[in-house]
């Protein structure tokens, strides 16, 4: 006899999700066969905004998108607009730029790690988890003034420069980080009750995760060796870093491929700080952009789009965002056919979505 | 040994201190650069309404008539960008966070007495120099 | 500036994307911005770290053809188009009529 199918209502409001998502969920018993997924809960028009705030003001907008990936958004309005006025920024800003932008990578695949043991219910691991994040919020807050949005960001290169011995401050607390994230992987990698809720759930196929476009982390745990760190924009061309890949195409390859990601973070900044330049920090602008242009740069949770229509006037005719949760929901709801309705929180998290960057 | 990969962490945990502060009840830990309130120097500041411009939120409001600054705390996003451009150097950037509260109040910073009478002044000195430079420009024009 | 873009006709649209395809990109994102009375609905494909643009221009009332049978996950950027600026999308495999942005004003871009 075949099931009855019903169909339960998963957010906007949920325990495990931070932000708004509301997915349906078409179950046959225990079994989703289908999610249907729909946002919107926080769209706020700041991709319209952008008619209406001059476009030096939009930068202060753009970064407030998303609390989290908000140097990221910042960053990538900043150097569309860049390209298109043709401005070089100075190897200064560039580092410094570099720098900040994988303090803000390892601080939100931490923040990540965190959920995600609140996901599977690790409760001491994710207060660990989140006490180390700590960590990281404070050296952003002693670069730039601020612990989430950091308002650095300007055309032409920075609004502030931050002192080298703030900088060689780092170096030690650093260590510390990585030092306890290597105690804390022991338990994400290989602890027994662990691994029974990561291996195996939410596989996705490398063909699969190409043809549905996945992003970031989630593209890389599926065997794909992709990266738009190595389009070598900033200074990552500078740099020395490999692309972690993981063959597991499950959420344990997803932990994996995060948790190996924040050590080559660490070295980046590392290097950045070792191999700073001495010089200016801005280069001054003259009148208003004119053309179109994209950018494609990659945030904590993936590869970002940013795209930029201008016409030589004060406002600008269109500015859009896509994001990586955006590119990665086609992919989760196919994961989440076929998996058991235990596991969508899980599943949920892995994609680590942020909604507040899908919607903009 | 998996079992105890984590135990020995927890371990530790239990006979720390805690991680945290115990704000508001005790001082937050905040850097020197921490960017908490914007705070007006009425002894500096010559109402040039600089700031009022450049807010992205238009939280500040400059009121010449009656020679008060006034900042919507909960509407600045504490961007620093009017501190960065006021000419006189009278605003900064305080530590502290902003108060909360349970109505959205303005804070009215008045002029100070000794800054009223230098703007005075200023403007009687304007108000001769422009006085004098229309009489020599009559004279000039008669001749 | 777009890197490789090309600018096509509406009714030759379909075609275009099949030779995208064809030669191995997979989608990165469609947008729509609106110009003056008409739309421009720009698709971005890439394929390793290359780019190529197409960009279309629909006219008010026009529809556009979706590309969901060539690229599956397609349909959240359609959707998302219909919902924002509504430009009606033909044949998408997951039409949510209107349920994925659920805003209080029904096309808050047009």
């Amino acid at each position: 006899m075949a099931a009855k199918r019903s169909v339960i209502p998963f957010g906007p409001q949920h325990p495990v999700l931070p932000e708004p998502i509301h997915i349906d969920l078409v179950t046959e018993d225990e079994k989703v066969v289908e999610a249907i997924p729909s946002i919107g809960f926080v769209h706020r028009g700041l991709e319209q905004l952008v008619t209406k705030k001059d476009f030096g003001e939009m930068v202060y907008v753009a970064e407030r998108i998303c609390g989290i990936c908000s140097f990221g958004h910042g960053y990538g309005y900043v150097k569309t607009i860049e390209h298109i006025m043709g401005i070089e920024p100075t190897d200064r800003a560039r580092y410094i730029r570099t720098m900040l932008f994988e303090l803000s990578r390892m601080h939100s695949h931490i923040l990540w790690l965190g959920l995600m043991a609140d996901a599977f219910g690790f409760e001491s691991l994710f207060m660990e988890t989140w006490k180390i994040r700590e960590k990281i919020l404070d050296m952003l807050e002693a670069a730039t003034g601020g612990r989430v949005i950091f308002s650095i960001m300007r055309i032409g290169g920075l609004r502030k420069d931050v002192p080298d011995d703030v900088m060689k401050g780092f170096l030690p607390e650093l260590d510390k980080v990585v030092e306890g994230i290597k105690a804390c992987e022991a338990a994400f990698l290989s602890d027994p009750a662990v691994l029974g809720r990561l291996k195996g759930v939410g596989y996705i196929s490398k063909e699969d995760a190409i043809a549905l476009g996945c992003e970031g982390p989630f593209l890389r745990a599926s065997g794909v060796e992709h990266d738009n760190r190595m389009r070598g924009y900033a200074a990552y061309g500078d740099m020395d870093f490999k692309i972690i890949t993981s063959d597991e195409g499950d959420s344990y390859g997803r932990c994996y491929v995060r948790i190996h990601e924040i050590y080559e973070s660490a070295s980046i900044v590392r290097q950045c700080i070792e191999k700073m330049p001495q010089e200016g920090i801005y280069v001054p602008i003259k009148g208003f952009p004119n053309g179109e242009h994209m950018t494609v740069i990659e945030q904590p949770r993936g590869g970002a789009c940013y795209y930029v229509h201008a016409s030589g006037k004060k406002f600008i005719e269109r500015m859009r965002v896509r994001t990586p949760t955006f590119a990665n929901i086609p992919a989760l709801a196919k994961t989440l056919q076929g998996c058991d309705v235990a596991d969508v929180p899980i599943l949920v998290v892995t994609i680590d979505p942020c909604i507040s960057c899908t919607e903009r | 040994m998996t079992f105890a990969n984590f135990t020995k962490t927890e371990l530790k945990n239990l006979f720390r201190k805690p991680a945290t502060d115990k704000y508001p009840n005790g001082p937050a830990s905040l850097k020197e650069s921490t960017r908490g309130h914007v705070s007006n120097n009425m002894d500096a500041c010559v109402l040039c309404s600089v700031c009022q411009m450049r807010c992205p939120t238009g939280a500040i409001t400059v009121d010449r008539k009656a020679q008060t600054w006034t900042i919507r705390p909960f509407s600045c996003i504490q961007c620093r960008r009017c501190v960065d451009n006021c000419p006189k150097k009278s605003l900064s950037m305080q530590k502290e966070y902003t108060e909360p509260d349970q109505i959205k109040k303005e804070q009215v910073f008045d002029l100070s007495d000794r800054q009223k009478e230098v703007l005075a002044e200023q403007a009687r000195q304007a108000a001769e120099r422009a006085k004098a430079a229309l009489e020599a420009g009559k004279k000039k024009s008669s001749e | 500036m777009l890197d490789g873009l090309e600018i096509v006709e509406l009714t030759g649209l379909l075609n275009n994307i099949k030779a995208v395809k064809t030669d191995g990109f997979s989608l990165m994102q469609i947008c729509a911005t609106k110009i003056d009375e008409s739309y421009e609905i720009l698709y971005t494909f890439g394929k390793g770290y290359d780019i190529r643009n197409l960009k279309t221009v629909v006219r008010e009332g026009e529809h556009v053809p979706s590309i969901t049978d060539m690229f599956e996950a397609a349909y959240l950027y359609e959707n998302e188009i219909h919902d924002l600026f509504g430009i009606a999308v033909d044949g998408i495999n997951h039409d949510y009529k209107g349920t994925l942005y659920r805003t209080a004003e029904e096309t808050p871009f047009r």
